[in-house]
C-alpha cells in the first residue's frame, strides 16, 4: 500500500454502499464501526445502515458517552474502546493441540486463519498502530504467521477524522489526524447541511480497482479544500496534548521520580489501559489437557504488565509493587519502545485516558515528571 | 560480540514444540537432575543459549542447555525443581518425551574471549549455563590464557556435577573453587560466597573476561568485585532471567528496560545492563 498519489474523487452514501458491496463481492469480511452496548465498537457490517449514522462520543479521563449529533455524519465519533488489534491479534488464540499416543506424542499447530478481512473507518492513529504491531509481529527473526496471514490479506478503507476526541493526542505523537500511508481507500466526510459526500483517495492497486467498480466524479478544488479544512479543524482541536520528541531521555533519566509514587497510589493495576491500547502487545500462554492426560492445547491470550504474574520468576514477581508496573507501561510506551522497534509505542489516540477507571492521563504523568526533571537537578 | 547461533530459518510456527525423546536422567542432587533429550534434527547450539521446553499438559518453561556444543544431536540441560513444570519435568524418565522449541537467544562471548584469561563464576544452579562454556574452554585449551571457575552452592548436598568437579579440579591449568554457604564439619573446602574467593584466582585482570551465572543479587555482587579487581565492565558478561513465555521476541514477558531478554540475551555484557541492574523492580 503506497501514498495517495492521485486526484481525489468523490462518492455518495449510495457510492459507499456501492463500495462495501464491491468489498463484499471481492471476498472480503467487511468489518466496520457499529453502536452496541452505549459504545462504538467493530463489528461485522453489511451495509452502511450498520454505521452509526448520527452518533458521536463524549470522551475525558475515566469517562465516554455517546452523544447524538445534530446531523446525519457516518464516521463523526472518535476512536472507541476496541482497536483492530483485536483482529489481527486475537485477543485468545489457540496455538496447537498435542495428541500422545502411548509413547508418541505429536503437535499440530492451528493452520493460520484464511479470513480476508476488510476494515472500514480506520483512523490515522490506527493505521500507524498496526505499523507499529507489524514491527513487532513480523518485523523481526520470528513471524506470528496468524497476525501475518490476517494482516497481509486485509483491505484498509481510513477516514480522515472530522472531529478530535476529548483525549485525542495524535498531532503530539505526529500519527495523525491525516491517513497518510497503509490504506487502500481514504475517506474524507463532508457534509454541509445540503450534501453528505465522501472524498476519496486510492493508496493502492487494490484500491484503485475498487474505486474504478463504484460510480464517482472527479472533486472538485473547492471540494478537495474542504477536505483539507476538516483535517486542519481537527488537527487544531485536540483534546490534550504532549511534547513528545525529548521523551525517551526524559523518562529513562527519571525511573526514581517521586511521581512513580504518587501515580501508584491511583492506579487499580486493572489493566484497562493495556486491554484497549492498539500497539500493546504482550501475551501469555496457557497449556492445558483433558482428563485423559493425552490430548494437550496451547492457548495464547493478551496479558499486561499491570499483573503481578507478569513479571513471576521462582522467588516472587520482578515488579512487584504497583509503582514499578506503572513505569514499566509509560516508560516501555514512550521511551523504550524507541530503542526496541525504532518508534515511540504510543499514537496519540487517547484511549488509555479515556477507559482508564480513575482517569489517570499519561500526557498529564509526563508532564508532572518534566515539571520537575530530577536528572536536571530540580529534585522536590 | 557474544555468540549466538540462531535459526537460519526460522520455523514456521515458532511457538509450536517438536517432540524429542529423553534417553538418559542424572540425579545431581534432592532437587536437581540432568537429562539429555534426542532431538529429531541435529541442533547446533551456541555455549549460553537455552531452549523451551514442555512437559506434556502442564507447561514450557525456559532452560539453559547445559551439554557440550559440540555434541547437537544430543541436548543436555540441567534443571532445578521449583515449581509445576520443572518438578514435572523431573518425573520423567528415559524413553518419555519432552517438547522443545530452541536454541534461543545470545551466549557467552566465547570466541571473543580467545587469547584472554577466563574466568567462571556460577552460582547454584547457575553453574549449568556455564558448563557448555567450560567444555569449551577445555576442548580449545591452547586458544585461552589461565582459566578459573567459581562456583557457590547453598550447602554440600546442593553440589551439582559432583564427579566432574573433581575432573576439573585434577585437570591441569584449570583453576577451580568451591564455596558453600552452610557446611558441616566433613566439608574441607571453603564456606561462604564466591565473591571473597576471586582474590585465590591467578589472572591477569587487564587481560581478563568474566562470566557470570547465579541470582540477580549475585551477579551484581560479583560484577562489583569484578570490577574492584580492575576487570573492564565492557569484559563482564552476566546472564539474566526473567518471565520468559515466548522466547521468540513476541510475548513482552522478559523485558528490562530496552532490553528484550529472550532475544538480546540472556547474556549481556555488564557495562550496557549495569545502570539497569542498579534499579530495582526494573
Ligand atoms: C534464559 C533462562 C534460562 C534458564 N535456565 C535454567 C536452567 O538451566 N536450569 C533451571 O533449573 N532453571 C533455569 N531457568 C529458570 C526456570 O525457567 C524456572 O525455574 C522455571 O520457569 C520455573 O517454572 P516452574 O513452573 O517449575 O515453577 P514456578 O517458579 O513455581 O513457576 C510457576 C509458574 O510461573 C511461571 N514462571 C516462573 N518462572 C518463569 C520463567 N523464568 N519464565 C516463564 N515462566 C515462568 C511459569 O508459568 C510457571 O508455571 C532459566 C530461566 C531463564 C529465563
Ligand atoms: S498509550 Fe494510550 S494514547 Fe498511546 S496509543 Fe496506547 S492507548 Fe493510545
Ligand atoms: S506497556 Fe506493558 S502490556 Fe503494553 S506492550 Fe509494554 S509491557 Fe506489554
Ligand atoms: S520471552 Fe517473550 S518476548 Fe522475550
Amino acid at each position: 500500500m503506497a501514498k495517495a498519489d492521485e486526484a481525489a474523487a468523490i462518492i455518495t452514501i449510495e457510492g459507499l454502499q456501492d463500495l462495501l458491496r464491491a468489498i463484499r463481492a471481492g471476498g472480503y469480511r467487511p468489518i466496520g464501526p457499529t453502536v452496541q452496548n452505549q459504545a462504538i465498537v467493530y463489528d461485522d457490517i453489511e451495509s452502511v445502515d450498520d454505521l452509526p449514522r448520527g452518533w458521536t462520543d463524549e470522551q475525558d479521563g475515566g469517562r465516554y458517552r455517546l452523544a447524538r449529533r445534530d446531523d446525519d455524519a457516518l464516521f463523526g465519533y472518535s476512536v472507541g474502546p476496541q482497536s483492530w488489534k483485536k483482529f489481527l491479534h486475537a485477543p485468545k488464540l489457540r496455538l496447537w493441540t498435542a495428541e500422545r499416543d502411548g509413547e508418541n506424542a505429536s503437535v499440530t499447530p492451528e493452520p493460520p486463519p484464511s479470513d480476508r478481512l476488510a476494515f472500514i473507518g480506520v483512523r490515522a492513529c490506527e493505521i500507524r498502530a498496526i505499523e507499529i504491531q507489524d514491527r513487532v509481529l513480523v518485523g523481526d527473526l520470528y513471524v506470528d504467521p496468524h497476525y501475518k496471514a490476517l494482516r497481509e490479506r486485509a483491505l484498509i478503507v481510513a477516514v480522515n477524522c472530522g472531529q478530535a476526541g476529548g483525549t485525542c493526542f495524535c498531532v503530539s505523537m505526529q500519527a495523525g489526524p491525516r491517513v497518510q500511508q497503509g490504506f487502500d481507500i481514504a475517506l474524507t466526510e463532508l457534509l454541509d447541511g445540503t450534501e453528505h459526500i465522501f472524498l476519496v483517495e486510492a493508496g493502492s492497486e487494490e484500491g484503485r480497482a475498487l474505486l474504478a467498480e463504484i460510480p464517482h466524479r472527479p472533486a472538485s478544488s473547492r471540494e478537495v479544500e474542504a477536505g483539507e479544512a476538516v483535517i486542519e479543524h481537527t488537527a487544531s482541536s485536540m483534546g490534550r496534548e504532549m511534547r513528545s520528541d525529548d521523551l525517551n531521555e526524559l523518562l529513562m533519566s527519571n525511573l526514581e521520580h517521586p511521581r512513580w509514587d504518587e501515580v501508584a497510589t491511583r492506579c487499580l493495576s486493572c489493566t484497562n489501559c493495556t486491554l484497549v491500547c492498539p500497539t500493546c502487545f504482550c501475551t501469555s500462554v496457557e497449556d492445558t489437557s483433558d482428563l485423559s492426560g493425552e490430548r494437550a492445547e496451547r492457548w495464547r491470550r493478551w496479558d499486561s504488565c499491570f499483573t503481578m504474574d507478569f513479571s513471576y520468576i521462582h522467588g516472587g514477581s520482578v515488579r512487584a509493587s504497583a509503582k514499578s508496573r506503572y513505569r514499566q507501561w509509560m516508560t516501555h510506551k514512550l521511551a523504550t519502545w524507541i530503542d526496541q522497534f525504532g518508534s515511540s509505542g504510543c499514537v496519540g489516540c487517547g484511549r488509555c485516558i479515556t477507559w482508564c477507571p480513575v482517569g489517570i492521563d499519561i500526557t498529564e504523568e509526563v508532564r508532572a515528571i518534566r515539571g520537575c526533571d530530577t536528572s536536571a537537578g530540580d529534585w522536590p | 560480540m557474544p555468540q549466538t547461533l540462531k535459526a537460519c530459518t526460522p520455523p514456521p510456527n515458532p511457538m509450536a514444540p517438536s517432540m524429542t525423546r529423553l534417553t538418559r536422567f542424572i540425579r545431581e542432587s534432592a532437587d536437581v537432575f540432568t537429562f539429555d533429550l534426542a532431538p529429531e534434527r541435529a541442533t547446533p547450539f551456541a555455549p549460553g543459549q537455552f531452549n523451551m521446553l514442555y512437559a506434556f499438559g502442564v507447561g514450557e518453561i525456559p532452560i539453559s542447555i547445559s551439554g557440550a556444543a559440540d555434541a547437537p544431536d544430543r541436548l543436555t540441560h540441567t534443571i532445578r525443581a521449583v515449581g509445576p513444570v520443572s518438578a514435572a519435568l523431573g518425573r520423567l524418565k528415559a524413553g518419555d518425551q519432552v517438547g522443545l522449541r530452541g536454541p534461543f537467544g545470545v551466549g557467552w562471548p566465547v570466541e571473543e574471549a580467545k587469547g584472554f584469561d577466563v574466568l567462571l563464576i556460577g552460582g547454584g544452579i547457575g553453574l549449568a549455563p556455564l558448563r557448555p562454556a567450560i567444555y569449551w574452554l577445555l576442548r580449545h585449551r591452547a586458544a585461552y590464557g589461565r582459566v578459573g571457575v567459581l562456583y557457590g552452592a547453598r550447602t554440600p548436598d546442593d553440589l551439582i556435577f559432583v564427579s566432574e568437579l573433581e575432573e576439573w579440579r585434577r585437570t591441569p591449568d584449570f583453576q577451580l573453587r568451591v564455596a558453600v554457604e552452610r557446611a558441616g564439619p566433613d566439608w574441607t573446602g571453603d564456606v561462604g560466597y564466591v565473591t571473597p574467593l576471586l582474590s585465590k584466582l591467578r589472572y591477569d585482570p587487564g587481560d581478563a573476561i568474566a562470566m557470570i551465572c547465579g541470582p540477580e543479587v549475585m551477579i551484581r555482587a560479583t560484577a562489583l568485585a569484578l570490577e574492584d579487581a580492575g576487570i573492564a565492565d565492557s569484559r563482564i558478561f552476566v546472564s539474566m532471567e526473567r518471565n520468559m513465555k515466548c522466547a521468540i521476541g513476541h510475548c513482552g514477558h522478559c523485558q528490562f528496560g530496552p532490553l528484550f531478554i529472550c532475544k538480546d540475551g540472556p547474556v549481556h555484557r555488564y557495562d550496557r545492563v549495569r545502570d539497569l541492574l542498579a534499579y530495582r523492580e526494573l
